[in-house]
């Protein structure tokens, strides 16, 4: 452990209420960073490469945590881990890709503790869920002392690990809007080994085909090909209102060059990247194309 | 033939009574599975210090200025350099070139240059970050061709540490006879990379002055005397006022036998100075950057076969980076060069060896010990001979494998225990490997002409399958005279209660030497292993039977002990006016005895055997006493989209000797084989700079439960009548066949021979679509 | 730093404990609750040898902070056996092979427990258990001794 645990200050705060003070800058000349289930942070702070004096601890906090419906959606709070949204019936049912995410996210340990919204406010382009909200049209439900706000998840990061987020504010939910019935629902994870691992390219794909065959809906996203999870735009626009044979993959494939811009890092590298976000829109377009 | 399934049972124990052969409880599994078996780092002692360990962080310089920053507080902090080591500045091992902390000159990055201790661990944290250290830079050599460019001179004028060469026959002019009555010429170049050992218990190590002067150091080790030596050396004092003693340790594989040596000198100047214990317990992070790994190696292999597969000649070029100090890097070399020709019969065989230096982390021991390099060249090659003359591989083994009289490339006769054709056969039937080889190529076919037909896998995927082999064999026991010039001590007593007591320097680092020798002393005996104690390595209590490496642990020291016990029972016997029946019965005679005598004790010294000789100057002759065999398939589905290998099971045959503990072999082939499992498809070590880049877990990726398949393990016991009730070692075996055997099997999968490892998705991927374009 | 009084229970027992509220809740069973079974491989959450249950989920304890454990009820390794008596599991990993060097071991075991747990009964499948155990490393035994000693247990029925 390299931070000096000792030295470290948390807030635990009872409510909402008060754990939105100890994040407000009007309040604190330091605000708190949040923490839930540790599992990023504590990374962090072993390696020494966090530097911050105090937290404040969402964890225990009520009004974060259940799955409810919410009207049409389905809501999640901030704090539902991996493990939650594993073993959730009518997830299961509505939204396959973000369960499938959730169960390659770490190990059993990791799903206990990881919680949805530490996994977007960690911003890393590679968290595994992120993909699966885009396809979903997730909706993140943002608070602060002073108000709420909805931000559509598809603008929250403005740039490499940049929130969307003002000062003060935390996520407190995420909704998932209701898909498409009878769509394809795709996820894959390619990552450093086949479980416990974080991702070389992930994809979550959502596609539905009207009655004559022709793409009526299609959400596209990757992690790990950009500073920033992302929607493969210009490869759904290639694909909207076509029927799903080779040529139109073939269009989609060549769009997809212009929605990603991956690199070579310390996990995999840009060549591969690029092959792989091809050949897996492709494995997703044959499956979706079956389906009629 | 008696064999034993993955399952573990014995088919039968050794003798009617005896638990050879049987798999008693290992001795300290209760500790370990309650949590009470104590490690170093749980071990607190009043007083202690934490040590922390400052770092070069660039690989090649001069120390021009260490600043240890004013605004820090230094109170309490003690602060240790290379002027503070009371002998001399070495890690002493085979050449003492590598100082304990660096003086002036910085070789590698993360070289010790000083040490920190404070009693609280955040704060000597803090005091890291609070040293300056100002470096002059100079050109590090990075790649063994800039170290064999010797542009930079490292290591004296070649940058080479160590040359080897064995010759049999004539290969070169055997190799230009190509194509002379229809032989061919078979060429190819195959690579390794670094591989970590990563043992679960980082590296850890505890030192305490004592009140005689002296010191006591406890840690997590593999090899106490190597430690014993270096800080005598290193503090200039006797043997006797130095005392190593270890820890429970969690996990080896060749990582903890000469790093604890450089640890354990660190904690104990530090306690030298600060007059108090000092704890270093090294983080993940600083444990994978700064301590030893696997050498990485190039072998390039001409050969010269006849169409139906036979070798005529092999020529083998071996070359492997030690890094920057030579460590153990020449005896690495040599093991690795023994090897290479593989467990085949080749008339003529020329093998030239170089370790060089270069400015990285020095390489070090890991289970195999250069063996399995050198020999994964050898099984792609033989896999290439079998495509370029259109044969199966499994012929091609079959073809040359070695049998009793055979003669290895040291000129060394096999005239017993020789299992090669035997694991090969019955890895191959229970395998079904025939059948599937040829299952898969017709599906493999299948596939691709419907995926052009737009017809997919159920999951749209477009996946290959296909089965691989590899055949091996390791020696046993250190090289060549190495066991004669060690002239290793073991020896049994009786304690005080009337026990018989195992007094020797061999560890349990998990593999189970402790439990196994209990069982061979135990029969030898004629009692229950459970009534045989067995004394902690530890300097202070147990003579030197030599370093827990090379496979040795069950087969020399093993024989050792049990010759000991023979002579201890022969002495009881006579003593005693008869043979016991029961534990009891032995309490009471060895009682008697010692109120007659005061004490009984058993020595035995390795002596060399009669039949073996081995000249060093020449790299002829016996390299070994005998080998273990092993040969292993492995299914594989590659996922053509990903370049991902998906391992669909694992079967292996491994001829032992005798499995002392059924259970406990297959555990050690089981875990052997899944380390060649990660080296083969995962464990990449990524370098920038000189330094390690992928230093957390998080990024060296080793195999989980979900990575590997069912293992389906069958030993073979051909029994050596030279080793403990017929047994040669295993612990390094497993290490071999699997890589090789893993390419093998994508080859069959994809049709690419991918010769290197790890073959990664990147690498794989890549050559698929230059294989399809071309 | 000021310290923070928690009150935790440890394998039935409750501990109060004084400490800086952000250390490591693996610290706090090893340093103040002396109870070092629990490990520390890699202290980043992915080697699984911290392993403890948290109100019955497992969790990596290097990556919890203390205050966090407040209240809670922790299950450590030392926590299994009773009245020195092995738990099924236990007896199966020592009969089976499934410790060798032993640092993974009670992290493995925790994460065997809470499987089996889950499994109320049923033999979980070998992918089960795999998938399961993922979040521990091993470096001795390749896991196949260990996967078989997770069925064994549970094909022994409740009491594991």
């Amino acid at each position: 452990m390299r931070a000096a645990l000792g030295e470290l200050a948390i807030a635990r705060p009872k409510t909402l209420a008060e754990a939105l003070a100890e994040v407000d800058p009007k309040a604190h000349s330091t605000p708190a960073v949040p923490i839930a289930g540790g599992t990023d942070l504590y990374v962090y702070l072993n390696a020494g490469t966090l530097e911050a004096p105090r937290f404040v601890d969402l964890w225990g906090l009520r009004e974060l945590r259940g799955i409810r419906e919410s009207g049409e959606a389905l809501r999640l709070g901030a704090t539902t881990t991996m493990s939650q949204i594993r073993e959730h019936p009518l997830l299961a049912r509505r939204y396959p890709a973000l369960v499938q995410a959730a169960a390659e996210v770490g190990g059993r340990q990791i799903q206990n503790r990881a919680t949805i919204a530490g996994n977007i406010a960690n911003a890393s382009p590679a968290g595994d869920s992120l993909p699966a909200l885009l396809a979903y049209d997730a909706i993140v439900q943002a608070k602060s002392a002073r108000g709420g706000r909805t931000l559509p998840f598809e603008s929250f990061y403005q740039g490499y690990r940049k929130l969307a987020l003002a000062p003060g504010e935390l996520i407190v939910a995420v909704d998932l809007p209701p898909p498409a019935a009878r769509a394809t629902h795709f996820f894959r994870k390619v990552g450093t080994r086949r479980a416990q691992s974080i991702s070389k390219v992930v994809f979550a794909g959502l596609l539905r085909l009207d009655r004559a065959g022709l793409v009526e809906q299609v959400r596209l996203a990757y992690g790990s090909m950009a500073p920033v999870p992302l929607r493969a735009r210009a490869a759904e626009e290639a694909l909207l209102d076509e029927k799903l044979n080779a040529p139109t993959v073939a269009r989609a494939r060549a769009a997809l060059e212009r929605d990603l811009s991956p690199i070579d890092d310390i996990r995999s590298d840009r060549e591969y990247r690029r092959q792989v976000a091809g050949n897996l829109l492709e494995q997703f377009l044959r499956l979706a194309a079956k389906r009629k | 033939m008696p064999r034993v399934r993955s399952t573990g049972r014995a088919t039968k124990p050794a003798s009617p009574d005896g638990s050879v052969g049987v798999s008693i409880p290992k001795l300290e599994a209760h500790e370990k599975v309650t949590g009470a078996a104590l490690y170093l780092d749980d071990l607190r002692v009043p007083g202690m210090l934490h040590g922390r360990t400052v770092r070069s962080t660039v690989a090649r310089g001069r120390i021009r200025k260490i600043t240890l920053d004013p605004a820090f507080d230094w109170t309490g902090v003690t602060v240790a350099d290379h002027k503070d080591i009371p002998g001399d500045n070495v890690v002493a091992l085979i050449e003492e070139d590598q100082p304990l902390l660096a003086a002036h000159e910085i070789r590698h990055a993360e070289e010790p240059i000083l040490l920190l201790a404070h009693e609280s661990a955040e704060r000597v944290e803090k005091a890291l970050r609070a040293v300056r250290i100002e470096v002059e830079l100079l050109e590090p050599v990075l790649t063994v061709e800039q170290a064999l460019a010797a542009k930079q001179l490292l290591y004296k004028d070649t940058n080479i540490f160590k040359e080897i060469r064995i010759d049999r026959g004539d290969a070169a002019s055997a190799l230009r006879s190509a194509g002379v009555a229809g032989t061919v010429l078979v060429e190819g170049t195959y690579r390794t990379g670094h591989q970590e050992q990563l043992y679960i218990e980082n590296n850890a190590m505890l030192a305490e002055r004592t009140e005689d002067g002296g010191l006591l150091v406890r840690g997590s080790l593999q090899c106490p005397y190597y430690v014993h030596k270096a800080l005598m050396r290193a503090f200039g004092l006797p043997a006797e006022k130095v005392r190593v003693a270890q820890t429970v340790t969690g996990g080896g594989f060749g990582g903890k036998e000469e790093y604890p040596s450089m640890i354990g000198a660190h904690a104990a100047l530090l306690a030298w100075k600060s007059g108090k214990p000092v704890k270093i317990v090294y983080d993940r992070l600083e444990d994978i950057a700064a301590t030893t790994k696997r050498h990485p190696s190039q072998t390039r292999i001409r050969s010269l076969v006849d169409r139906d597969g036979s070798l005529l000649a092999l020529d083998i070029d071996i070359l492997m980076d030690g890094g920057a100090y030579v460590t153990l890097s020449p005896v690495v070399l040599s093991r690795g060069a023994i090897h290479a020709a593989g467990p085949y019969r080749c008339a003529n065989t020329s093998i030239r060896a170089r370790a060089v230096a270069t400015s990285t982390p020095p390489n070090g021991a890991f289970r195999g010990f250069g063996a399995p390099q050198t020999q994964f060249a050898m099984e792609c090659h033989m896999d290439r001979i079998a495509r370029q003359l259109k044969l199966d591989p499994l012929e091609v083994r079959r073809k040359n494998a070695v049998r009793e009289g055979d003669v290895t490339p040291t000129g060394q006769v096999l005239t017993e225990s020789v299992g090669a054709h035997e694991v090969l056969e019955r890895t191959v039937r229970r395998s079904h490997y025939e059948a599937k080889r040829k299952r898969y190529a017709q599906e493999n076919v299948a596939a691709a002409r419907a995926e052009r037909a737009g017809r997919f896998d159920g999951r749209g995927r477009r996946v290959r399958r296909g089965i691989g082999l590899a055949l091996v064999y390791h020696g046993a026991g250190f090289t060549g005279g190495g066991e004669v010039k060690l002239a290793s001590l073991a020896a049994i007593d009786i304690t005080p209660r009337g026990r018989p007591r195992i007094l020797s320097a061999s560890t349990e680092i998990g593999q189970g030497t402790r439990t196994i020798f209990a069982q061979m002393v135990g029969d030898a005996l004629g009692v229950p292993a459970e009534f045989v104690e067995v004394e902690t390595p530890d300097t202070g209590l147990v003579p030197d039977s030599g370093p827990t490496v090379a496979s040795r642990t069950c087969m020399v020291v093993g024989g050792m002990l049990v010759d000991a016990a023979r002579e201890m029972r022969a002495e009881l016997t006579a003593f005693h006016g008869a043979e016991w029946s029961d534990a009891p019965g032995f309490e009471r005679a060895a009682r008697r005895y010692l109120a007659e005598h005061g004490a009984l004790r058993a020595e035995k010294r390795y002596r060399r055997l009669a039949e073996l000789s081995w000249d060093d100057d020449t790299y002829r002759g016996d390299a070994y006493g005998v080998f273990s065999y092993a040969a292993c398939t492995v299914e594989v589905e590659v996922d053509l989209d990903t370049g991902e290998t998906t391992l669909l099971s694992v079967t292996t045959a491994h001829d032992i000797g005798k499995a002392i503990h059924p259970v406990l072999a297959t555990g050690q082939i089981e875990g052997g084989i899944v380390q060649g499992l990660g080296w083969a498809l995962l464990e990449d070590v990524r370098w920038k700079d000189g330094r390690v880049w992928n230093h957390q877990l998080t990024n060296y990726i080793i195999p989980t439960a979900v990575d590997v398949p069912t293992l389906d393990v069958e030993i073979v016991e051909i029994p050596y009548s030279r080793g403990p009730f017929g047994a040669k070692g295993v612990g390094e075996l497993p290490m071999d066949a699997p890589a090789p055997a893993v390419v093998s099997a994508i080859a069959h999968a994809t049709g690419i021979q991918i010769d290197e490892v790890p073959v990664l998705p990147e690498k794989l991927l890549r050559a698929h679509s230059q294989a399809s374009v071309g | 730093m000021s310290e923070v009084t928690l009150r935790l229970t440890v394998n039935g027992k409750t501990h109060r404990v004084r400490v800086p509220p952000m250390k490591r809740l693996l610290d706090v069973l090893r340093d103040e609750c002396k109870l070092t079974g629990t490990k520390e491989g890699c202290g980043e959450g992915e080697c699984g040898a911290c392993t403890v249950l948290i109100d019955g989920r497992s969790a990596n304890s290097c990556l919890v902070p203390a205050v966090q454990a407040d209240g809670a009820k922790i299950l450590t390794v030392e926590g299994l056996s009773k009245d020195g008596r092995l738990s099924a599991l236990q007896r199966l990993f020592v009969e089976g092979g499934g410790a060798q060097c032993g640092i993974c071991t009670p992290g493995m075991l925790v994460s065997a427990h809470e499987l089996l747990a889950r499994a109320k009964g049923r033999v979980p499948s070998e992918n089960e258990v795999r998938e399961a155990l993922a979040g521990n490393l091993c470096r001795c035994t390749g896991y196949q001794k260990i996967v078989d000693a997770v069925r064994a247990a549970a094909r022994g029925g409740r009491a594991w």
